[in-house]
């Protein structure tokens, strides 16, 4: 163990940039961005350095989303494909769709799809199946549904599982603290129906200090000096 | 405002929401961004950025960033004002600004910001054209104003306009050997560009009822009218420019013009 | 003898910083000396029109611009005969460093201008698209620096300024890849014997090394913050 250990050139959690060397040894192997060039396994995106038993990989900081299977994402109608259904951009670098299959709704042959959608419509939905570079979404999941009103908030689509957290402890801890209903799309897009400027920063927050330990606790605690200022500016207010 | 994609939407704008929720927070007397209707975000002033140029500045309006930079040079004047300089305003909304901007030849956007920045600093009467004069007849100094965005988050009337002010006021003429008609383009001499007013354009942006100041880019969306009033050091107006698709009533146009000029005698003191 | 109180195998005052675009997925600011560049990346997107997409790998697309007021003489905006070479041949420098085929049928854009120009421009605009590459997040086998390299009174200069530029017997930028040195721009200008010619382009990839520094501490300030001391 220890001289796999000597032959690390970069440590768990550093910083590394497109071409950086993080080890040169063929016991490894490159994981998430990251790839083999000779001997060595070379960092492919900016990121933090992750090793995990064999296999080396770069959480990447910064870049487009990826689509993948199962993922909740916001979306926004662009296009109605004549009968077959609706074309959704979800800030990915395809577009995907929504096939006539994938509503709850039953939908008759003549049936006029933008009564169910139109465009400039804001969806949540989930990716069903991929097939090369076409993407396709279901409105099955019970979680799936049309935004009616609320706001959107981009984040980072890397920096999503933070503001997730274990088990879902950061966001719950902030659907808590602001008694806001919260979707969160794997695609970096964020609905809220209240305190979208709090709810704001604190994504902000979340993104700057991914890295910081005990990050949930000092979310809370922001979030409670936060909203405790708040009622007493609703209160002051009353009394005048 | 439609902002949308002319052959290719990258960004997901989900416009629709985003304007009925700020339309909704509006009608509440909120901002969602918790500023007042009339408050401007901060504004970070950089003079002379850009030795090169004979005046530049850089504006920041929260995070809409604008560079705009003077240069000076002799040429022949218009037959109808044999003994004034000339005045030329350009603007390139630069694809490197936003997803929104693409390449190509100037669209109506850009030469709409051109044209209302020059009608405040010609209609101002800002520069003293009069002593730009070289050669009645045959030759006057041209002022070249080029307005480049750097990143747009809304607003850039107002930043370009002020940013244009400040590059003026800024801008010191170069070297110009009269005998060979020659300027000697990067050189500076001490002698500053005549100026008389301070121009400043506020823009005042509508949705449902409510009147504010400096949206950031999804306020701008939201809003369905903007009225652009520049005015000089003595209040008095000198430009008018309306934008958007709904109409202002009489009531409408007396409150903005009085927003208007009360926040340009503010912003006025950062000139 | 020094230029601007500089030795001749020295970059000019060099300051690079990332993130500078909020609204670009990635962007730069690059200053060599008075050269002053801004680099806005946008993608991996959707491309239009869809004749050019390709099946199996991205476009990469680059358009370099000079600024009017970044020149001495103000400058006709618009694209120009220099500037449609220089967008060409800064997209292929960078080429052999970007995994364009993780991102089949999307382009990936990268805007250049030029805000101050004192020469050197496509160079500075290499270093600036390759930080604003990387931080935007797409994927590189590694970064790319460039500089450009002359020979003045027999001597031979690295990073040459505007004023050097025209004494100089030769105008040479070069672009490597640092990790593996491979080059991926050259361009000359002037005349000189051949082993003039291979010293100078030895001083350019050596002088990038310093560059290559520079372009990894832009990145680390804007993902990582100020680098702290007790690191």
């Amino acid at each position: 163990m220890e001289e796999k250990a000597q032959t690390l050139l970069k440590k768990e959690r550093e910083f590394v940039i497109p071409g950086e060397e993080i080890v040169k040894s063929m016991e490894y192997l490159p994981g998430r961005s990251c790839f083999r060039e000779g001997e060595s396994i070379v960092a492919k995106r900016i990121g933090v350095v992750s090793v995990e038993n064999r296999v080396i990989s770069v959480i990447p900081l910064n870049g487009v989303y990826a689509p993948s299977v199962g993922d909740m994402v916001i979306g926004e109608v662009v296009d109605i494909q004549g009968n077959s259904g609706w074309v959704v951009n979800i800030d990915s670098p395809n577009e995907a769709f929504l096939p006539l299959a994938g509503v709850r709704e039953f939908v008759s042959q003549r049936a006029d799809l933008s009564k169910i959608y139109s465009i400039g419509d804001t969806i949540y939905a989930k990716i069903h199946a991929m097939s090369g570079s076409s993407i396709y979404l279901s409105m099955h999941d019970v979680m799936a549904r049309k935004f009616r009103d609320g706001m959107v908030i981009k984040m980072n689509p890397m920096k999503v599982p933070r503001l997730i957290g274990k088990q879902g402890s950061m966001i719950n801890a902030i659907k808590e603290k602001t008694d806001a209903r919260i979707s969160v799309g794997q695609n970096g897009l964020i609905w809220v129906d209240r305190n979208f400027d709090l709810i704001k920063e604190v994504v902000g927050i979340i993104e700057k200090e991914c890295f910081t330990e005990g990050l949930t606790d000092k979310v809370a605690k922001f979030l409670g000096e936060k909203t405790k200022a708040k009622t007493e500016e609703k209160e002051e207010k009353k009394e005048e | 405002m439609d902002r949308r994609h002319k052959g290719g939407q990258i960004e997901c704008g989900v416009m629709n929401l985003k304007s009925n929720y700020i339309f909704n927070l509006a009608s509440k007397n909120q901002r969602t961004d918790g500023r007042e209707f009339s408050d401007f975000r901060k504004i970070e002033i950089e003079e002379n950025p850009i030795e090169n140029s004979d005046g530049s500045a850089r504006v920041r309006m929260g995070k809409t960033e604008v560079l705009v930079g003077v240069k000076l040079d002799v040429g022949e004047p218009f037959p109808d004002s044999k003994d004034e300089g000339i005045l030329i305003v350009s603007a390139e909304l630069s694809p490197l600004a936003s997803a929104e901007f693409e390449e190509g030849p100037p669209r109506e956007e850009s030469i709409e910001l051109a044209r209302i920045v020059d009608r405040g600093i010609r209609e101002s009467g800002a520069i003293d054209v009069k002593k730009l004069c070289v050669k009645e007849g045959e030759k006057v100094w041209m002022v070249n104003i080029d307005i480049h965005i750097i990143n747009h988050d809304g607003n850039l009337i107002d930043a370009a306009a002020l940013a244009s002010i400040i590059a003026l006021w800024n801008a010191k003429f170069p070297k110009y050997i009269e005998k060979e008609d020659r300027t000697e383009y990067g050189t500076k001499t001490d002698k500053e560009l005549p100026m008389k007013y301070k121009p400043v354009a506020v823009t005042v942006y509508k949705t449902g009822k409510d009147f504010f100041l400096d949206p950031n880019i999804d306020e701008e969306e939201a809003s369905t009218i903007r009225l652009t009033v520049i005015s000089r050091d003595d209040d008095d107006i000198c430009a008018l420019q309306k934008g958007g698709t709904e109409p202002l009533t009489m009531e409408d146009v007396e409150k903005i013009f009085s927003l208007a000029v009360k926040k340009a005698a503010e912003l006025r003191k950062l000139v | 003898m020094k230029k601007e109180g500089k030795n001749s195998d020295e970059l000019r005052p060099l300051v690079i910083k990332a993130g500078v675009i909020p609204n670009a997925n990635g962007s730069a600011m690059v200053s060599m000396g008075k050269t002053t560049v801004y680099a806005a990346v946008y993608g991996p997107r959707k491309l239009h029109p869809k004749h050019l997409q390709m099946y199996d790998k991205a476009y990469l697309y680059c358009r370099y611009t000079m600024v009017p007021f970044s020149t001495k003489e103000r400058a006709r905006p618009g694209p120009s005969r220099r500037s449609t070479e220089i967008s060409k041949v800064i997209t292929d420098a960078l080429k052999p460093a970007v995994f364009v085929n993780e991102f089949p049928k999307a382009t990936i854009d990268i805007f250049i201008d030029v805000v101050q120009a004192d020469s050197g421009t496509r160079c500075a605009a290499i270093n600036a698209a390759s930080v604003a590459l990387a931080d935007a997040g797409i994927p590189m086998k590694d970064l790319v620096c460039a500089v450009s390299a002359g020979k003045i009174d027999g001597k031979y200069w690295l990073d040459l300024t505007g004023e050097q530029e025209e004494t100089t017997d030769c105008d040479l930028p070069v672009a490597v890849m640092p990790k593996s040195k491979k080059i991926t721009l050259i361009q000359m200008d002037g005349s000189l014997p051949e082993k003039d010619v291979k010293e100078i382009i030895k001083l350019a990839v050596d002088g990038c090394e310093k560059i290559y520094k520079a372009q990894k501490k832009a990145l680390e300030e804007r993902w990582i913050g100020a680098i702290r001391e007790d690191k």
